[in-house]
């Protein structure tokens, strides 16, 4: 088990040095981060000068190794819009990606289990063809215009919820939370909805799909012929053996929901690490664009980590074929 | 059971959140005295010495000031210098104010200005420009100081307006005697902490989320206009989501509110829109400096060196059809590169060049191109108001001579990287916008008409290489001349030689975009700066 650990970290370090190198291929496609840094009577000696001192006129590759090199013995550098150490911002952004992101997928799996159970054992039910129709529109529709309607909706014309932002804040430590305030809950609302309801969608169709099919399997005939009630069918044995690919999705979405997080956090502006990206690319700040991919990229090797590690709990029959 | 357990816990989590949602309305309005704003982005540092930008400089004046300022007007006003004077050509005298006192209590003296502009010629600072409009400052006594420019400077009180004063003992015990720098160090105390002599404090900083100011009781003004005590400024970089905010009444203030949004607002009864022109000229460059464009069907010459071209595109460049078909009739149509809000402007020749485009296809096959030629036009499209749909109508008329526009807009850092000097000037004609930082034309005329020099830094946004030895010498006496008459005829008569020589296509003064609510008086200053000291809550 330690081994199979370790030998996943060794392949992280790797996909983290391959997402740099392709990170740095393309920077020098977003434009040039010196006409932000400075103000129009600058002149074209000191822009040069502050070129030469920031290590731009090097080849991509140098730059690269440079940063990587720093990086390794975790210095990110200093943010060139703000002037302040990069691993101080993303640490600074990192509780508000986190909380929505792990909120939206706890809406998504709550909404979109029970959706998909209803959906699949009242097929023709009318509340079960709206649970589709809705489903439709959550996969259909692109999130900027979900999130702009909600605004519309409950922020303009209801004022029921507050448009942007994130409320109040508590600090625990480096940890700032908005789940301990009202407005921090009232500013989540909207933002978690939108981001969550793609994940939902998509865990239901799941659910429901796999829900048919085992229903349709022998052991479940068995349990019928048995005389089991059909509340014991559908919850006990049915429903637990559809939850295993449910698992895997959901483990593998959650990474794709922090990486989605960047438009829902613009939209909403949600002080997060997606909009801190956004804002980095429109100012070309290299050093956090650097360290926002390989900090998404190692997100994603750790989520893939624990999903394998999952199967071992979840599925008996792993646990056999390892031993 | 589990499932009964999930559903019963989300059936509680959302009745939960509906009782959280029916007070949301009521959060706000208690306390009618605090002003809360928000901009596209959030100002860069709270070191008044780290980003020379107009909207992180405007906001650091709240709570950092100058020896002069401008007013609502942008007219030059003593702020902490009470009045100055030019004894002779290089020395300018300023006597400073008494019984100011900076946030942390220390009073203003001398050796605070002293300071100060010897720390805007720090490593890491983005004013050293203005820091070298000075060789020496000496302190003549606690309230007087003594500066030596390098050479005759008449408007040296207009160049520092943005020189913010900081506190020596406080910049000194902090660590901070020294601009912060991007190369990181450990002088970086300013960027999140003030101690100026404004009238309100930061009393929270949490960059590009939230900053909040409180009213400095021991502010040295009572006369300011504003009642407000406590600000929140909010930087929403989504524009619809800054427009919701405001009409859903979470904000008092929002800018820039996109053009295409004034009417929506106007239906709304709470909010206005103040659309003032604003002191930034729009204009498009043509490469007059390349024997053959970079990007142009005309090989092995140059058009743009003949001034019977640029005269055949200034005349049929209609911009008060621009204005009425694009901004709405709130810009305002120049015929020359400054704003009428600029010091040395004159209507004689600011106003729009007339349109004749018979005359103009008459030029155009004089100067040997009847059927017109292709040019590529690069514009940004996220930096001026409508910019990228200001460069397709000027393609449009200019169609109607044969000039066909390629038309190149992309975003403002891919832009600006492929146009500016330092960049490689891969540009044969372009859409840029200036605000002289001084409010003086002769800014504009060294940055933008001014012969292309490295060494005197002349001509450096004088993208198409434009160069008139007649104007470069009424420059060079315009920037010594310390009689404010005689300047201004010599200003007067730089552009008019350029007006007559079509050195550029002038557009217009573009708007200035505020969504207000209703009640709350602010003063629209021309170079898009609120100033807090004119803001009055209901």
């Amino acid at each position: 088990m330690i081994g199979f650990i370790s030998r996943r970290l060794v392949q992280s370090v790797f996909v983290m040095l391959a997402v740099g190198l392709i990170a740095f291929g393309m920077f020098r496609y977003v434009g040039d981060p010196i006409n932000n840094m400075v103000g129009q009577d600058t002149t074209l000696e000191q822009r040069a000068a502050l070129r030469k001192q920031l290590g731009l006129d090097d080849p991509f590759i140098v730059q690269y190794a440079r940063f990587m090199g720093n990086a390794a013995q975790g210095d990110f550098g200093v943010s060139y819009r703000q002037r302040r150490p990069v691993s101080e911002l993303i640490q600074s952004r990192m509780p508000a990606t986190l909380e929505l992101s792990f909120i939206s997928a706890l809406m998504a799996l709550c909404l979109g289990i029970p959706m998909g159970i209803y959906t699949a054992l009242r097929r023709n039910g009318v509340l079960s063809r709206a649970f589709m129709t809705i489903s439709l529109i959550g996969i259909s529709l692109p999130t900027f215009l979900i999130g702009i309607l909600m605004i519309l909706f409950f922020g303009v014309m209801l004022r029921w919820l507050p448009s942007f932002g994130r409320g109040e804040v508590v600090q625990l430590g480096w940890w700032s939370t908005g789940l301990l305030t009202r407005s921090g809950w009232q500013s989540l609302i909207m933002p978690a909805f939108t981001l969550a309801l793609f994940q939902m969608t998509l865990i239901m169709r799941l659910v429901r799909a796999e829900m048919l099919e085992v229903l349709q399997t022998d052991f479940i005939k068995f349990a019928r012929a048995r005389g089991l009630t059909e509340r014991m069918i559908n919850f006990r044995h049915a429903l637990k053996n559809t939850l295993v690919p449910v698992i895997t999705i959901t483990g593998l979405q959650l990474g794709a929901i922090i990486a989605f997080s960047i438009i829902t956090e613009t939209v909403f502006q949600w002080p997060g690490m997606g909009l801190l990206f956004i804002q980095s690319i429109g100012s070309v700040d290299i050093p956090v664009m650097a360290a926002y991919l390989l900090l998404i990229a190692f997100f994603f090797v750790i989520i893939n980590l624990i999903v394998d590690l999952l199967y071992f709990v979840v599925d008996p029959r792993l646990r056999i074929q390892k031993t | 059971m589990k499932l009964k357990q999930i559903i019963r816990h989300t059936t509680v989590a959302a009745s939960l959140a509906v009782a959280l949602c029916v007070g949301a309305g009521a959060a706000h309005a208690a306390d009618g005295k605090t002003f809360r704003w928000a901009y596209q982005g959030d100002m860069m540092s709270l070191d008044p010495m780290s980003l020379n930008e107009t909207f992180t400089l405007g906001l650091q004046g709240w709570f950092y000031e100058t020896l002069a300022a401008y007013d609502k007007d942008l007219k030059l006003v003593p702020q902490l210098a009470t009045s100055w004077e030019n004894p002779e050509p290089t020395k300018w005298v300023f006597h400073l104010r008494k019984g100011v006192t900076f946030h942390d209590g220390t009073p203003f003296t001398a050796d605070d200005v002293i300071f100060s502009w010897k720390r805007s010629l720090t490593e890491g600072s983005d004013m050293k420009g203005y820091g070298a409009k000075a060789t020496d400052i000496k302190k003549v006594d606690d309230h007087t100081i003594e500066v030596t420019t390098p050479e005759p400077n008449p408007i040296l009180p207009r160049d520092w307006t943005f020189l913010y004063i900081m506190s020596k003992s406080w910049a000194e015990k902090n660590n901070t005697t020294e601009a912060a720098n991007v190369k990181g160090g450990d002088n970086n105390y300013s960027t999140m902490h003030e101690n100026g002599t404004g009238p309100f404090m930061v009393a929270d900083r949490q960059p590009d989320v939230k900053t909040t100011l409180k009213r400095y009781d021991g502010y040295w003004n009572k006369d300011i206009a504003t009642n407000v005590t406590d600000v929140v400024f909010q930087p929403i970089t989504q524009e619809s989501t800054r427009v919701a905010a405001l009409i859903s009444g979470e904000m008092d203030l929002v800018m820039p509110v996109p053009v295409q949004d004034w009417p929506r607002l106007e239906s709304e009864p709470n909010v206005q829109v103040l659309n003032e022109p604003e002191a930034r000229a729009i204009f498009i460059g043509m490469d007059q400096d390349r024997d053959e464009l970079l990007f142009s069907s005309v090989k092995g010459k140059n058009p743009f060196k003949d001034k019977r071209v640029r005269e055949a595109i200034d005349l049929t460049v209609d911009t008060r059809t621009i204005n009425q078909k694009i901004m709405r009739g709130a810009a305002k149509p120049l015929g020359t590169l400054i704003a009428d809000k600029i010091n040395g402007y004159d209507e004689s020749f600011g106003k729009p060049y007339d349109t004749d485009v018979a005359k103009a296809k008459k030029l155009l096959a004089d100067a040997g191109y009847p059927d017109g030629f292709t040019v590529q036009l690069d514009c940004p499209n996220d930096r001026y108001v409508n910019d990228e749909k200001v460069c397709q109508a000027v393609a449009s008329m200019l169609a109607r001579i044969g000039i066909k526009i390629d038309l190149l807009a992309q975003t403002k850092s891919k832009y600006f990287a492929k146009v500016l000097l330092q960049a490689g000037n891969n540009t044969s004609m372009y859409l840029l916008g200036w605000t002289p930082s001084s409010i003086d034309a002769a800014n504009s005329l060294t940055n933008l008409v001014g012969c292309r020099d490295s060494k005197t830094a002349s001509g450096q946004f004088n993208l198409g290489g434009y160069c008139n030895k007649e104007i470069d010498a009424l420059i060079a006496k315009i920037g010594v001349e310390t009689d404010q008459a005689a300047r201004n005829k010599m200003i007067k008569e730089a552009f008019t030689i350029l007006r007559n020589d079509y050195g550029y296509l002038p557009l217009h003064q573009q708007p200035m975009s505020w969504g207000v609510r209703k009640g709350i008086k602010v003063a629209q200053r021309a170079d898009d700066v609120l100033d807090i000291r004119n803001v009055v809550m209901p």
